[in-house]
């Protein structure tokens, strides 16, 4: 019984902490928290679909309140879920998912021009300059970017083969 | 003398259906087609290949060594050669794995065995040996035997136990293999005993195994204790055997040698003696292949021989019933049949006729499954948490303590299949933590991304491995990359598309 007591009390103290109205030049370090805490939530692929040019933009426009929780397809359920729970509000139906696909470099065509090296965002390509590139699979999030800066088109997005995480 | 009994709380009687397959002899199958080794079928990282496609091997000799410390070594368990190293589905749940795929020449040559080792061999000997031979636990999880020796070499071992425990109703493997190899598990446990220095060492069997027992006692050892414990389902599970013998009890999420205890399974200690005197490496096992079939019974199975050859052997006619891997209690189905017997394969069980999977019904909360166990989880809570999803509560519950033993699901009366969604659960737990550490891998590499891209565009030459950064005259270099796409253009014109067509974001 008293266990419980206890943690029902200090569960009101730090819903009070948390719901207090912040003021002055504590608004910004409370609106950095909020953002650092929805920018973990995040799947960190950079991919942009949500309409901000990564994850960390988009997670700033939730904690001041102009983007919906909904808005990030990779994150899915999951993450609309999670950021229902943080922010205390009501989820949204779950945005749908793109297929788990991986960028495959066709290294007989590839000129070594190193422009998909700038558009990766996640460093998943290696490669020289003048040298044949290529993707590292196991890094590569399937988000596309490296696409269209490629002169000659020899990237391409393949879906992953069943089960590759387990290996 | 007799094995010491402490008190054990949960667990549950079940029918046993031994008889199907343990009154004859084990036997060999014809050599299979092919044997298929995956890289990874034990605890750990995946094992290297020293071999490629096109190379003869020999019976016996390595095809792929430990890549790193937790890890094992593949040895071929007959001649033939290597085609290909490729994707192959692997249980449970057929996950695509990279496998070593053999074609069997059907001369069955091999290679010399190793010297054994002296009889005063010291611990390191032992351990080198039992990695070289590829030994891991063959009772279950899979793990390096080499690893828990070396626990053992670096930690004091009170009592060693080798596991002879079958507690699962159809599978009868190890009890044939007590009948008909008892000196040399007695011999494997000494060897153990030794490698580690244990003060003790209890070799369990159940109660209702009068064969075996007789067998091993009749290969007394000094120092080593031979006995029975009762005939209750989940007694051989590895903290419920330590807890019988010992009294001790195994802390969450720890390890046997955390209560002193080392634990191995007689299939185990066969192999050890095996590798250790014989200098052979571990490349077959005996598997219960029982249920419905014309010949159930036990085989002496070349490690990779494919599940589907064993059940022919057996005279399974095929048709619509479920194979599982394991015994009914824990084990799983299959979905491909061609999956290979790996080092940790038991048993396969053709489920009679189709199982009457009764339709499940509500819980009563009759409080059952709490009583039979054998862990003391609240069944009953985890169940409701795992089924709405709410996994904090179910791992507040200790869901990973579960060791997935099915007794609560045997003694359910509203035929919930409890464990099925504590395997879902701790599946998706797995998955979200994989995607946490995915995501904050993606976000280290894409600051240091962004930090790269800054200093390029600050000018900064040492940053960046871009050509326009490291001081090259950006006019030349875009004539450069034109004149590269004309060529491109050209051998594309020439030759025939590539194949697939170029897929965009969606
Ligand atoms: S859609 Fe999601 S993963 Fe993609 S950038 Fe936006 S927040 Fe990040
Ligand atoms: S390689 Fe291409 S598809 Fe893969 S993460 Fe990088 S930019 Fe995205
Ligand atoms: S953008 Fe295309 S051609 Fe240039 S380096 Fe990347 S893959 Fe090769
Ligand atoms: S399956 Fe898990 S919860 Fe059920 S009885 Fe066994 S250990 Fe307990
Ligand atoms: S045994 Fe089945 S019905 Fe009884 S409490 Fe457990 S889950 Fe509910």
């Amino acid at each position: 019984m008293l266990p419980w007591l206890l943690l029902a009390i200090l569960g009101l103290a730090a819903g009070l902490a948390v719901t207090r109205p912040a003021r002055g030049g504590r608004d910004d370090a409370a609106l950095a928290e909020k953002t650092e805490r929805i920018d973990a939530l995040l799947p960190q692929t950079q991919c942009g679909l949500c309409g901000y040019h990564g994850c960390r933009p988009y997670a700033e426009a939730v904690a001041r309140g102009e983007a919906a929780i909904d808005r990030c397809p990779p994150g899915g359920a999951a993450t609309v879920a999670a950021l229902a729970d943080l922010l205390g509000v009501e989820p949204l139906p779950a945005p749908v998912s793109p297929p788990a696909r991986v960028a495959v470099i066709d290294e007989r065509l590839c000129i070594g021009c190193t422009l998909c090296l700038d558009a990766c965002p996640v460093d998943a390509i290696v490669g020289a300059p003048r040298l044949m590139h290529t993707v590292i699979a196991a890094l590569c999030t399937g988000c596309g970017l490296c696409l269209p800066p490629c002169p000659v088109d020899c990237i391409q997005l393949r879906p992953v083969p069943a089960a590759r995480g387990a290996g | 003398m007799t094995l010491p009994r402490h008190a054990w709380r949960g667990g549950v009687r079940v029918p046993r259906h031994k008889n199907l397959s343990n009154t004859e002899p084990s036997r060999a199958p014809p050599l299979p087609a092919r044997l298929i080794y995956p890289l990874r079928s034990h605890i750990g990282t995946a094992a290297r290949p020293v071999v490629g496609p096109g190379d003869r091997v020999l019976k016996g000799q390595c095809l792929a060594e430990p890549d790193s410390y937790v890890s094992q070594a593949l040895h071929a368990a007959t001649s033939g050669t290597v085609r290909d190293i490729l994707d192959y589905p692997v249980a449970p749940g057929d996950v695509m794995t990279a496998s070593i795929v053999i074609e069997v020449d059907g001369e069955d040559r091999g290679i010399d065995p190793w010297p054994s080792l002296p009889a005063d061999a010291d611990g390191d000997a032992i351990q080198r040996r039992l990695t070289e031979a590829g030994v891991i636990g063959m009772g279950g999880a899979g793990f390096p035997s080499h690893v828990k020796v070396r626990e053992g070499l670096t930690r004091t071992v009170r009592t060693l136990i080798i596991n002879g425990v079958e507690c699962e109703p159809y599978i009868t493997c190890d009890d044939r293999l007590m009948r008909e190899h008892a000196a040399e598990i007695v011999a494997g446990a000494r060897w153990l005993k030794r490698a580690v220095n244990a003060g003790e060492c209890f070799i369990a069997v159940e109660e209702d195994m009068p064969e075996a027992l007789a067998a091993l006692q009749a290969h007394p050892a000094e120092g080593v204790t031979i006995g029975t414990v009762p005939a209750i389902y989940p007694a051989g599970g590895e903290k419920q055997l330590i807890k019988l013998l010992t009294g001790r009890e195994v802390p969450s999420k720890g390890l046997p040698i955390q209560a002193g205890v080392l634990m191995h399974n007689v299939a185990t200690a066969r192999a050890v003696y095996a590798a250790v005197v014989e200098g052979r490496p571990l490349t077959s096992r005996y598997v219960t292949v029982t249920g419905g079939m014309t010949r159930p019974g036990n085989w002496r199975a070349l490690i990779g021989t494919p599940v589907s050859h064993l059940l022919q052997e057996g005279g399974w006619r095929g048709g619509d019933q479920r194979v599982i891997m394991g015994g009914p209690m824990m084990g799983m189905a299959l979905c491909s049949l061609e999956v290979p017997v790996t080092k940790v394969t038991n048993c396969l069980l053709v489920q009679e006729a189709a199982p009457a999977f009764l339709a499940a019904m509500p819980c009563i909360r009759c409080g059952e499954c709490l009583r039979v166990c054998p862990v003391q989880l609240n069944a009953r809570a985890l169940y409701e948490y795992s089924k709405a999803g709410d996994l904090d509560a179910a791992q507040d519950l200790n869901l990973f303590d579960c060791i997935e033993c099915g007794a609560c699901a045997y003694v359910c009366p509203s035929h919930i299949p409890l464990v099925g969604y504590f395997r879902a659960a701790k599946a998706a737990i797995a998955a979200a933590e994989r995607r946490q550490r995915a995501a904050a891998e993606n976000r280290g590499r894409y600051e240091r991304h962004q930090r790269r891209q800054a200093a390029d565009q600050a000018g900064s030459a040492t940053a960046s491995p871009l050509p326009a950064a490291a001081g090259e005259d950006r006019e030349a270099l875009r004539a450069e990359i034109a004149a590269a796409v004309e060529r491109v253009r050209a051998r594309r014109a020439a030759s025939e598309p590539p194949d697939g067509e170029r897929g965009g974001p969606a």
